[in-house]
């Protein structure tokens, strides 16, 4: 089988490519610049991007023996991942750009370019496994190296995509496994820091970039009531959840500190209170895709786990697709309500439903409904 | 055995240029040194030193050796500009079609040292016609500093007519230097006829080592030097480079050798290789000079694909080729020099050039026409 293999110049990349050319594959390596300006050095823990992290790879795969490239992709990147997360950060919404790099440019942009060149597969070192149903439709499952588990960032493959995806990774016991075994390959990856931040914010200052690019303004911090409290740097600079400089000069009346409720752009007010407000008891979700086969069961409530964070834990849930006819059209939708409600969830975040070890699919939150709050529409 | 068609990018090592230079590379003895072995040495250099001189036409005193291309080219612009500069002439000429060698130095140069720059447009064949520098020579000449051309555009293979440009920059009193890298080894090269002030080359485009180049300078030439230290050639510092200059000297022997019967015979598999293109791919349109063009040099846009991808595709069947850009990190970047030829960035993305040598042969160029048209289609289905 002719397989691409997408290098980052990181461990886990280097260690699936080696095990395709263990299996006996045609290997071809690939490299994504991202950035028409990429930096020479990598900087804190990114793990991508700059030519040190390109000739990390090109170093891997030269001692493979397979032939490397670099593809530019750094203009569809800028669109579909970077000023989409300008724009959702904007609309008040807090988006997950490593989800949507999955789903615009590693498993679209560069998946498609791989398939019209004929190659079967991509390869990559993301921690989830692909099987099987009984009809032959592909399906996505949890690793099991559970705290290094990618599902959720890829959850929002569908099963096109998934058909011509390998993960090597996705059965590893432990990350500490991929780096002895990187070690034992002679990889100088095998240590190298694994990568956090946003890649294409520098040093993590979301808050500062965002500024740069969007121009926060001073804007009135509000309590439930419609009072202001203060005066923040800029709405959109806020997380739903946020405790620390708010800098609101007296407590509140009961004394218990006060959160970020809520972020209205359009008013470029943040809503706060107690944390009880952050309870949410239900979320709707749209643009839902599934990772396998499509849910037909629409109009009936299942059980499933939900997670709705790349590092958070799944809780149970009752979920249920529909369709929404209020806006004279049928857009599909999911309801999902946790048996315990979430603690603070942002419109914008990412939902991926699980059943068992299975990536149902995912959806993108955009109402929540509050589990303390008649007024569920906080500060709207 | 890959099939090599990116003479341009660097030309394979004759056997008896590596021979000369691993022969030279057994002395003992820094060329500056005064005793036996030092002399050796510097015998050794001075002697490629007066060979070179006499193929291109020079004086021996004229001819700098340096570290390569780049560094020529960044000495003869900077070291002329700073020259000028006190007195009051602060502009450099050049054509927008220029290597980034040039680009960039110029770009530096008004970014730190107040430098203005004039970016003469080139024609649809990426010539800089003579008018065009008259022009703008009349419009800054006041301030004019120099003026810097390609002999050959290194992308698409279009000869400038270096005299014509020479003499008006002369008319102007502006000192003009000439990046006549490309150029070397495919075209007959005098540097007392071009008339030019400064001249560049590089050794490892005509089979000669990589690290090897020369400045030619006018011996009335003033300018301020780049690399300051022990003074071992005229304004150039730093240990010479003794076997480098004697297998630079060996491999432009070779080119100059019969040169006019080699040119011949390389724009005969050049001719054929376009018109086999042509063939083959109908929709793929010829780009550069016809006639005032390097005998090595084939440049094709093919619509509908990028170079990038077809340089993929071909890579994978074992034939070298190029986009003709410069690479950023690997990444090959939409041609400077094609859009300066009026094309829009999206069809410039599309080119891709075949620069071959004495070496390539038919079967090679059937080879390649061979698998270009399903490799077309392929790379067509590719978007962006």
């Amino acid at each position: 089988m002719k397989v691409l293999a997408a290098m980052s110049g990181g461990v886990d990349s280097a260690v699936a490519a080696a095990r395709a050319v263990d299996a006996g594959h045609e290997v071809v390596a690939v490299h994504l610049a991202l950035s028409r300006m990429p930096g020479t050095l990598r900087t804190g823990s990114r793990g991508c991007c700059t030519i040190e992290d390109s000739q990390d790879a090109q170093r891997v795969a030269n001692m493979l023996g397979i032939p490397f490239y670099v593809w530019d992709f750094s203009e569809r990147f800028k669109a579909d991942v970077v000023d989409n997360f300008i724009d959702e950060y904007k609309a008040g919404r807090t988006p997950n750009p490593c989800l949507r790099c999955n789903e615009k440019i590693k498993f679209e942009a560069l998946l498609d370019k791989a398939i019209a060149l004929g190659f079967d597969k991509v390869v990559t070192g993301h921690y989830a496994e692909v099987g099987e149903d009984s009809e032959g439709n592909p399906e996505l499952f949890r690793a099991n190296a559970y705290a290094k588990d990618q599902s959720y960032v890829l959850g929002v493959l569908n099963a096109q995509q998934l058909k011509h995806c390998w993960f090597p990774l996705g059965k590893d016991a432990s990350k500490a496994d991929v780096r002895a075994e990187a070690n034992e390959r002679g990889f100088r990856v095998a240590s190298k820091p694994d990568s956090h931040d946003i890649c294409f914010i520098p040093e993590g200052d979301t808050r500062g970039w965002l500024n740069e690019k969007i121009g926060l303004e001073d804007g009135d911090i509000l309590d439930l009531e419609g009072n202001k409290l203060g005066t923040h740097q800029g709405a959109s600079g806020y997380t739903i959840g946020q405790r620390k400089g708010l800098n609101i000069g007296y407590p509140a009346p009961d004394g218990k500190p006060r959160f970020v409720l809520s972020i209205s752009p359009v008013n470029n007010t943040v809503t706060v209170g107690p944390k009880e407000a952050l309870q949410i008891a239900e979320i709707v979700g749209i643009r839902p895709s599934f990772a396998g086969k499509t849910v037909d069961s629409i109009g009936e409530e299942f059980d499933c786990e939900v997670q709705i964070r790349a590092h958070s834990d799944p809780v149970p849930a009752i979920a249920e697709y529909f369709y929404d006819d209020s806006e004279g059209g049928q857009e599909l939708k999911v309801r999902v309500r946790p048996n315990e409600p979430f603690d603070s969830v942002a419109p914008g975040q990412s939902a991926v439903l699980y059943i068992g070890e299975r990536v149902l699919g995912q959806c993108t939150i955009d109402e929540t409904v509050s589990a303390v709050l008649e007024n569920s529409a906080i500060g709207e | 055995m890959n099939s090599y068609f990116d003479f341009a990018a660097t030309h394979p090592m004759p056997d008896e240029v590596r021979e000369t230079y691993f022969e030279a590379l057994k002395i003992v003895g820094n060329a500056s040194s005064i005793h036996g072995s030092g002399r050796h040495a510097k015998e050794l250099l001075e002697n490629a030193r007066e060979e070179i001189a006499e193929m291109l036409d020079a004086e021996p005193i004229s001819v700098i050796f340096t570290s390569g291309g780049t560094e020529a080219i960044n000495h003869a612009i900077k070291g002329i500009f700073w020259h000028r500069q006190s007195n009051g002439k602060d502009t450099i000429l050049a054509p927008n079609a220029e290597h980034h060698a040039t680009i960039d130095t110029i770009e530096w140069l008004e970014k730190n040292a107040d430098a203005s720059a004039v970016w003469l447009p080139v024609d649809s064949d990426a010539i800089l016609q003579p008018e065009t520098l008259k022009t703008g020579l009349a419009e800054n000449a006041e301030k004019a500093s120099l003026v810097t051309a390609l002999w050959a555009n290194n992308e698409v293979g279009s000869v400038n007519d270096v005299a014509e440009l020479a003499e008006i920059a002369k008319d102007f009193e502006v000192p003009i230097h000439l990046d006549a890298v490309s150029a070397l080894g495919y075209l007959p090269l005098s540097f007392r006829k071009s008339g030019a002030d400064a001249l560049s080359l590089s050794a490892h485009k005509i089979g000669g080592p990589v690290g090897v180049g020369a400045l030619l300078l006018d011996r009335k030439l003033k300018l301020e030097s780049l690399i300051h230290g022990g003074k071992q050639q005229r304004e150039r510092s730093g240990t010479s480079d003794v076997a480098g200059a004697v297998a630079f000297a060996k491999a432009l022997k070779i080119k100059t050798a019969n040169m006019d019967s080699a040119i011949a015979e390389l724009a005969k598999k050049r001719d054929y290789l376009v018109t086999e293109v042509m063939r083959v791919i109908p929709e793929a349109r010829m780009l550069g000079a016809r006639d005032s063009r390097l005998p090595g040099n084939v440049h094709f846009l093919f619509p509908g694909t990028t170079g990038d991808t077809m340089l993929f595709l071909l890579d994978r069947q074992g034939i070298d080729v190029s986009t003709g850009s410069a690479c950023t990190a690997g990444v090959p970047e939409v041609s400077h020099v094609v859009m300066a030829m009026g094309y829009p960035e999206k069809e410039a993305a599309a080119a891709l050039r075949f620069t071959i040598g004495d070496s390539t042969t038919i079967p090679e160029i059937d080879a390649l026409v061979k698998v270009l048209p399903e490799i077309y289609q392929t790379a067509s289905s590719v978007a962006g």
